[in-house]
């Protein structure tokens, strides 16, 4: 006969204020085989942990139920408390009378007999509990960081520094991403590729990682320790080992089309090194608009290349390599205000621009070499209009989220027009000011003492009438529409996650939010985990953020990756499927149904009666199994079962509650 | 003297006319959008933005009393614009009968004209613009408005004395009579 | 077959009286067959739905009831903006609700199904057969004539009425217009509004609203500014004279509707389509256009001929060299 103690949280008033917690234990006193109950305010502090082990030995229990929060919570930390006893981690159930119970009722009579009866369902399935043990798989000790901006550049070195092997796959074809794009960072206004170029040379020269720029995740299958990950190079057209980046071919190639680094300010040819300080520093070909590879034409750069490193031929190239952990940091773009926002113009105006442009046009490196200029006449503006919230908490035409970034950087841009055109005038059209940050509102202040003119309302609609961009909209602080006649406007444009973001989140198994944001395990404790083991998030795929977050983040991945490659193989949970073989027709719904492929159809030797027979029955691969429990519910011969949830337990639990 | 807000008593009428035109109030976050671009907003006392704001807060008192609900022009540009898609002009134009059942008006010269206007509905059937602007001019006292105008449109031949109404005039005083009824709203 | 159920709406039959000629030139030319709603009356306005709701809806649901009777399975067209979204609002509304469908039949004690179609007549002249019948018309061209094409507000909004896809830049005219060879210029001020009643009953808080119309028209380069709404035009066109005393710049910019610029160039003289008939003068401008393109024409002609070798009497053999 089992020995059940029942234990019942008063989680502070979580639960106590909803559910009569004595009169649960009470009640539970008179389960079968409970030989004792009791209630305690925090079961999970160490003063309760404590007087659960007590009463372990007291009443010699050989298996528990805790009624508390969601399993989901706490679970792994009472299985880790049975590690000190006699009771096997297994022996526990967990009774949900906070998030299914408490939090949702206000009954209180109600609720304490819902509670009851979840008890009783938990003392009925642990009375048929059997002890499990964890088994062990071997760890790939190396690391693949998708996306090549900061994010990724900061994990894969601090991973690469740990000692370990480390890929970034980059679609561009230069690493660097968007960082590498800005002029200034707020609120140190330091220089912005002054200190991420030495971080992208430093991923080219590290030892430990290997850089696969062009390329793009296609294929990836295993799971924790052990990924098998399929890349996509595309083609390049120049032959990277042979190339030394003279840059000769970009110079004399004829075709001109808009360059992405610059943000459509400027030009780059066909053949092009994305940008000068690009890592690595060698030419690709644009295949959409190279002559020779669109019509058969021209073909200069061929000619003039030294050492005769261009391919036309070049094609795409698949490979195929393990790794250990993922990260994804595949970061963010700017969504397309232009198609959101017809009353700002819809983009037929060249003088409204984005935040990014005119990043591009204030940086030294930039196409007008940093001076501001209106990109419609060159002209230098005088009355700069800064428009806060473009495409951000726009629940409608936009996103309805904030987009985080945008306050800081569009005080940084203020600051830089009134320091660099004398006389110049900046209006920020804000709805709020949003300075969470170290430094962030003391720089916010020093804005407005530049002479920054902060505008408290949304602009209603952008148009031009002759060179003037008239830009309308309230000062809501004074009550009254106001006009400012503007000579450049800015829209502070909200992020939303890389395109490739869904289809890389498809490959990986892990989520994206309604939004395409990739969500996290948990988000307070669990910031850089995903749902699937061994797989991690930095930087702007999670949701906008800024630098420093962006870093400590991809930092914050790199440890987690660093404290599972270190060991040499991990245990894997024991609540898995198994297969009775015996009982097993081999009908092969289960492996159609498997989420993790974890189930292959095997033949097996068998017996029916004395007769030997070799049949083909399902097989579960441990390490591949997630315990989700899909082949359980279709197997037809019910020769599927889940460790920790079986048929058996799940039918006693039922009982308990309905007989 | 200060507002008590918590003393505000439009609470209910504010929530009932929200809910009628499928507005939540606190969805608006106060930006200032619809004001900005409001053709009419130079001659408003209550900004748009602020209508909202005061139904929100329940002090209905200051929405019916105001001028804006006799100015708004119904161009629905606020709401085309709005991010949370807040109909102000169906929260003004419900605001706007309520301050007619309880006899309250801030710009007279915009009922008498919409009065004049349905009156003609009422006995022609049909709209008669020289009646109107004639009746307009004699009971609000802008005598002289738009009177220079008038010579040419005879001579161009743009306006006729006479009136042109519908035959059946019973049945368009049957159909008002009947609408107003049961109050104004559906 | 380009048959319509007509809904003219009061002002067609005083104000409008330059819409209403320049309309029935083109319909008696290209055959469009508008069967009027018998006995209708007016849409109500924006009159009745500021102080009625039920008496906004059923006015206008008394013509679209008329229209099933009579003019069955046929479309609603009519001239107005303010009549087209009164009359949209009416079908709107009882289609989304059974209940109100009901109560306005019984209002108006008859049949309302809510079933034709509202059209405008943007809507009716953006039909590709109506627009080619207007095409194969076409005897003289606009061309260097700069228009900015004014929709004002409620044949764009709001949006679940009109189904207008894009409120803050519709194309609708604009396309209508250049079949005349006429250019429709990119402005800003297509849907702003223009004060509708506002310029009778409160005009000092109205006038500025047709002053910027007139600035932002003539700040995108137009010569002209069209309209598809008896009181839009009427708005603009009589008060720009008002205007013009007021200020120290004066506008040159005469009113046209957009059914006028396609009379015109279907060969209408100005008794025809209504151009003597405005209060701002337009003559001088659609002439000057007119003589233009007239004469250009001419001198296409003449190169023409001088090209054709057979002009200039039969082929010289052995002129080329050979």
């Amino acid at each position: 006969m089992a020995r059940i103690g029942v234990f019942i949280c008063h989680c502070g008033t979580n639960i106590a204020s909803v559910v009569d917690v004595e009169k649960v234990a009470e009640s539970a006193k008179t389960m079968p085989g409970v030989v004792f109950a009791t209630t305690y305010k925090y079961m999970c502090s160490e003063p309760g942990q404590a007087m659960i082990k007590e009463s372990i030995e007291q009443y010699n229990l050989d298996r528990i139920v805790i009624g508390s929060c969601s399993p989901r919570m706490h679970e792994l930390t009472f299985r880790k408390m049975l590690k000190g006893t006699k009771i096997n981690p297994y022996m526990l159930e967990i009774a949900n009378l906070r998030e299914q119970c408490a939090w949702v009722h206000t009954d209180r009579e109600k609720a304490t007999e819902k509670a009851i009866g979840l008890v009783q369902m938990s003392v009925a399935k642990v009375a048929n509990n059997k002890p499990l043990t964890t088994s062990t798989i071997p760890i790939t000790k190396r690391a693949l960081v998708i996306g090549g901006g900061i994010a990724g550049m900061q994990a894969a070195l601090d991973i690469a520094d740990c000692g370990f092997d480390v890929t970034i796959v980059e679609k561009e074809p230069s690493i660097g991403g968007h960082m590498v794009m800005l002029d200034k960072t707020f609120p140190t206004m330091d220089c912005s590729a002054c200190i991420s170029t030495p971080k992208m040379v430093e991923c080219n020269a590290h030892p430990n990682i290997t850089l696969k720029t062009s390329c793009e995740v296609e294929k990836v299958s295993g799971y924790v320790g052990n990924f098998e990950v399929t890349i996509k190079e595309k083609a390049k057209y120049v032959n990277h080992d042979l190339c030394t980046g003279c840059g000769l071919c970009q110079t004399k190639c004829p075709t001109k089309v808009t360059s992405e680094f610059d943000q459509g300010l400027s030009k780059r040819s066909a053949i092009y090194i994305p940008f000068a300080q690009a890592v690595p520093s060698k030419p690709v070909i644009d295949p959409s608009a190279c002559l020779k590879l669109t019509k058969d034409k021209c073909g200069i750069c061929e000619k003039v290349c030294p050492i005769g490193a261009i391919d036309y031929k070049d094609e795409v190239r698949y490979t195929t390599e393990e790794y250990g952990a993922i990260v994804i940091a595949t970061g963010y773009e700017l969504v397309d205000w232009a198609s959101m926002y017809p009353e700002y113009g819809g983009g037929k105006y060249k003088d409204v621009i984005t935040g990014l442009q005119f990043e591009r046009l204030v940086n030294a490196s930039g196409p007008t070499e940093g001076h501001i200029v209106r990109p419609s006449d060159g002209k230098e503006p005088k009355d700069v209009v800064i428009v806060k919230c473009v495409g951000s908490r726009d629940p409608k035409k936009g996103k309805s989220y904030c987009s985080r970034a945008c306050c800081m950087y569009s005080a940084k841009h203020a600051h830089q027009i009134l320091d660099k055109i004398p006389n110049s005038r900046v209006y920020i059209f804000y709805m709020d000011v949003r300075t969470p940050g170290k430094g962030y509102e003391e720089f916010y202040d020093n804005t407005r003492r530049d002479g920054a003119q902060y505008i408290r309302g949304r602009v209603s609609k952008i148009y031009k009438e002759g060179s003037k961009l008239i830009v309308r909209g309230e000062d809501s602080l004074i009550g009254k529409p106001v006009t400012v006649e503007a000579d450049m406007v800015i829209l502070a444009t909200a992020m939303e996650p890389s395109p490739t973001v869904a289809d890389v989140a498809n490959k990986l198994g892990i989520v994206i939010d309604a939004d395409r944001w990739v969500t996290e395990a948990h988000p307070k404790l669990r910031p850089v985990e995903t749902q699937t083991n061994g797989i991690y998030l930095c930087g702007t795929c999670q949701g906008p953020k800024d630098i420093p977050d962006t870093v400590a983040q991809g930092s914050a991945a790199a440890a987690k990756v660093a404290a599972l490659l270190c060991h040499d193989e991990m245990e894997t949970s024991p609540m898995i499927s198994y297969v009775d073989p015996n009982k097993c027709s081999g009908c092969g719904f289960c492996e159609g149904v498997c989420p993790y492929k974890a189930i292959t159809m095997v033949e097996y030797a068998g017996r029916d009666g004395n007769r030997r027979v070799t049949k083909i029955v399902a097989q579960v691969n441990e390490g591949l199994c997630q315990g989700c429990g899909c082949c359980n519910a279709i197997c037809r011969t019910g020769c599927i079962d889940l460790k920790g949830f079986t048929n058996d337990q799940i039918l006693k639990e039922v009982d308990a509650l309905c007989l | 003297m200060d507002k008590i807000l918590n003393r505000a008593e439009g609470k209910l009428l504010a929530d009932k006319i929200a809910k009628e035109a499928d507005v939540k109030l606190h969805e608006c976050y106060q930006c200032g959008k619809c004001t900005a671009g409001c053709p009419m907003a130079n001659s408003f006392d209550l900004m748009p933005r602020q209508i909202v704001h005061y139904m929100h807060l329940g002090d209905m008192d200051e929405v019916l009393r105001s001028k804006t609900i006799w100015l708004c022009a119904s161009c629905h540009t606020c709401v085309e614009r709005c991010p949370h898609d807040i109909d102000i002009p169906t929260l003004i134009e419900k605001s706007r009968m309520e301050a007619q059942k309880r006899g309250i008006c801030a710009v007279r010269d915009v009922r008498l004209f919409n009065d004049i206007f349905t009156e003609t509905i009422r006995y022609t059937g049909k709209s008669q613009e020289v009646i109107l602007e004639g009746a307009y001019n004699v009971t609000s006292g802008h005598l002289m408005q738009d009177m220079a105008n008038v010579p040419q449109m005879l001579k161009k031949g743009i306006v006729r004395p006479e009136f042109n109404s519908v035959q059946d005039k019973e049945s368009i005083k049957k159909i008002m009579n009947k609408a107003e009824e049961g109050g104004a709203a559906l | 077959m380009m048959r319509y159920s007509y809904f003219p709406g009061c002002s067609m039959g005083s104000t409008a009286v330059t819409y209403k000629a320049s309309f029935e030139y083109i319909a008696k030319r290209i055959g469009l067959i508008m069967e009027e709603i018998p006995d209708w009356n007016c849409c109500g306005s924006t009159a009745a739905h500021t102080k009625n709701e039920k008496m906004a809806l059923a006015l206008p649901a008394r013509n679209i009831a008329l229209s099933e009777e009579h003019n069955p399975g046929l479309p609603i067209v009519t001239p107005c903006a303010a009549c087209y979204s009164r009359l949209a609002y009416s079908t709107y509304a009882a289609r989304k609700s059974e209940e109100t469908r009901k109560e306005i039949e019984d209002i108006i004690e008859m049949n309302f199904k809510a079933e034709p179609e509202i059209l405008n007549f943007l809507d009716m002249f953006s039909d590709e057969g109506v627009l080619e019948a207007c095409r194969e018309r076409l005897v003289r061209s606009l061309k260097g004539l700069k228009v900015a094409c004014y929709y004002g507000c409620l044949m764009s909004r709001p949006r679940h009425i009109t189904g207008e896809e894009d409120p803050e830049n519709p194309m609708k005219m604009d396309k209508i217009i250049e079949m005349t060879g006429a250019e429709a210029v990119e402005w800003d001020y297509k849907t702003e509004c223009c004060g509708a009643s506002h310029q009778v009953d409160a005009p000092k808080a109205a006038r500025p609203l047709i002053e910027k119309i007139f600035r932002n028209a003539r700040a995108n380069g137009a010569d002209a500014i069209v309209t598809a709404c008896p009181l839009c035009n009427m708005n603009l066109d009589m008060r720009e004279e008002e205007i013009n005393k007021q200020m120290s710049h004066k506008y040159n910019i005469p009113v046209f509707q957009f059914t006028e610029l396609i009379a015109i160039a279907m060969g209408a003289d100005a008794s025809e389509c209504g151009i003597h008939q405005h209060f701002f003068p337009a003559f001088d401008l659609i002439n000057k256009v007119i003589i233009q393109n007239a004469k250009e024409k001419a001198e296409a002609e003449k190169r023409e001929a001088k090209k054709n070798p057979l002009a200039d009497g039969p082929v010289v053999i052995g002129r080329t060299g050979r």
